[in-house]
């Protein structure tokens, strides 16, 4: 398949943001996922509600809700570009934070099954023998609930690769900035540019069906133990 | 070995336990039908289940006093427990679950590594998988790592079910010799009276939570 340096210009920015939006939302999704797959607590409905909504509002009304939030007019936009200089609608890290949004409960939802399939026997004789609450969760928990999490990492780069709503919203799609494979797709087919949409679209499914083959094979080795 | 435990009262599904009990022997049993309660009582001692009311001391060590709201930490009991299930950490080697509990320093004493392993003859079994190990092995590895973590106490749950009669001996003789060649004490649930009368110096009944009987094994179950 012969791919253009503008199409490969495209894919290499689309891997580096979704790698990023990644690896930005795991702590975050491991600190969520952690005490819903462990504790009761009041709100905790709330917080899961909170949590799957990106997964059911339409990805424009999200990208409508961070483009508010992440204006210069906006409170988190406001204080970012006074305090940091950063701007973020219609860059690059727009395009990280739709991604990070939309992919999110994903993360969460295969990690905290990931943490639930862990047999808390494992953690109580860990306990017993010396270890306390950090050595427990590092050497024992995270070990054992590791299949769910790579799922879900895998789950949630996946859904950032196949981002378009919330992205062209908040970040528009200016070539050689903003423009990930699914704008590209979007952007090819309007023009009746339909060799370079279906070259895209070939690369889209093998990013797609790789992630989903992998996360789908960890899972089910995870539920097997 | 002085083991107090004072006052304790857990709720369980069908009945509450109860118990005011000093235990003084190296090696004593808790005799009962399942669902007596028995594993309740070892993970109460260890930490691993709160009692509504309890005082638990062990020698000059308090692990539990509700009436101060006081409850040492499981890691600081410094108790080997020997659950009745598969404990072994699946995804670590033999060897890692069995320096799971040194902190990684080789003691120099009878808790050293190649003491324990000696006396438990494990040594073929270091660079097994765990998965690959059958149950008595297993078994053997879980006492061996719970020595190395050099306990005051061993809470043993049941370690020999499953397991076929001459195997059964052979770890029985093994846990026989453990207080002399360690020098500590245990606790050691079974329904089986026949290892209690073979492991144990006293025996205790359990019933629905509570004491039935205290002895001899050989003259209670004999």
């Amino acid at each position: 398949m012969w791919l253009t340096p503008a199409e490969w210009q495209i894919i290499g920015f689309t891997l580096a943001v979704c790698t990023l939006s990644t690896l930005v939302i795991l702590p975050f999704g491991l600190a969520v996922a952690w005490p819903l797959a462990r504790y009761r607590w009041p709100g905790k409905l709330l917080v899961e509600t909170l949590v799957t909504l990106p997964l059911v509002l339409p990805p424009v009304a999200t990208g409508m809700l961070l483009l508010k939030l992440f204006s210069r007019r906006g409170e988190l936009g406001q204080f970012l570009h006074n305090q940091l200089g950063i701007d973020v609608v219609f860059t690059w890290r727009a395009v990280v934070v739709a991604a990070a949004v939309m992919s999110f409960p994903l993360l969460v939802r295969s990690a905290r099954v990931g943490f639930q399939s862990v047999n808390q026997r494992f953690e109580h004789i860990a306990r017993t023998l010396g270890a306390g609450d950090a050595r427990v969760f590092l050497t024992v928990t995270l070990p054992l609930a590791l299949r769910g999490i790579v799922a879900g990492v895998v789950l949630a780069f996946a859904r950032a690769v196949g981002e378009f709503g919330a992205t062209i919203v908040v970040a528009g799609n200016i070539p050689g900035r903003t423009t990930t494979l699914s704008l590209e797709i979007f952007e090819t087919v309007q023009l009746g540019h339909d060799t370079s949409a279906y070259r895209l679209l070939i690369v889209s499914v093998i990013i797609a069906f790789g992630a989903v083959w992998l996360s789908e094979a960890l899972m089910k080795k995870s539920a097997l133990r | 070995m002085k083991l107090e435990i004072r006052a304790l009262s857990l709720r369980l599904e069908q009945f509450t336990l109860e118990l005011n009990v000093d235990l003084q022997n190296a090696r004593t049993g808790i005799f009962g039908p399942s669902g007596a309660g028995k594993t309740s009582l070892l993970e109460s001692i260890a930490g691993l289940r709160k009692p509504e009311t309890a005082r638990i001391r062990l020698d000059d060590c308090l692990f539990e006093d509700t009436e101060q709201d006081y409850s040492l930490p499981v890691r600081l009991r410094k108790i080997g427990y020997v659950p009745q299930d598969d404990s072994l950490f699946p995804h670590l080697s033999v060897r890692r679950n069995l320096l799971y509990g040194t902190d990684g320093q080789s003691k120099q004493n009878t808790f050293s590594f190649d003491h324990v392993i000696s006396f438990l003859k494990i040594g073929a079994l270091l660079d097994r998988d765990v998965r690959s190990l059958s149950r008595g092995e297993n078994q053997r590895i879980v006492i061996a790592r719970a020595l190395l973590s050099a306990p005051r106490l061993l809470l043993l749950d049941e370690p020999l079910t499953a397991l076929d009669a001459g195997l059964k001996e052979t770890i029985l003789e093994q846990l026989r010799s453990l207080h002399d060649e360690f020098g500590i004490p245990m606790l050691y649930v079974t329904h089986d009276p026949a290892e209690a009368i073979e492991s144990c110096e006293e025996v205790l009944m359990l019933e629905s939570g509570k004491i039935t009987a205290r002895g001899h094994p050989g003259e209670l179950l004999g």
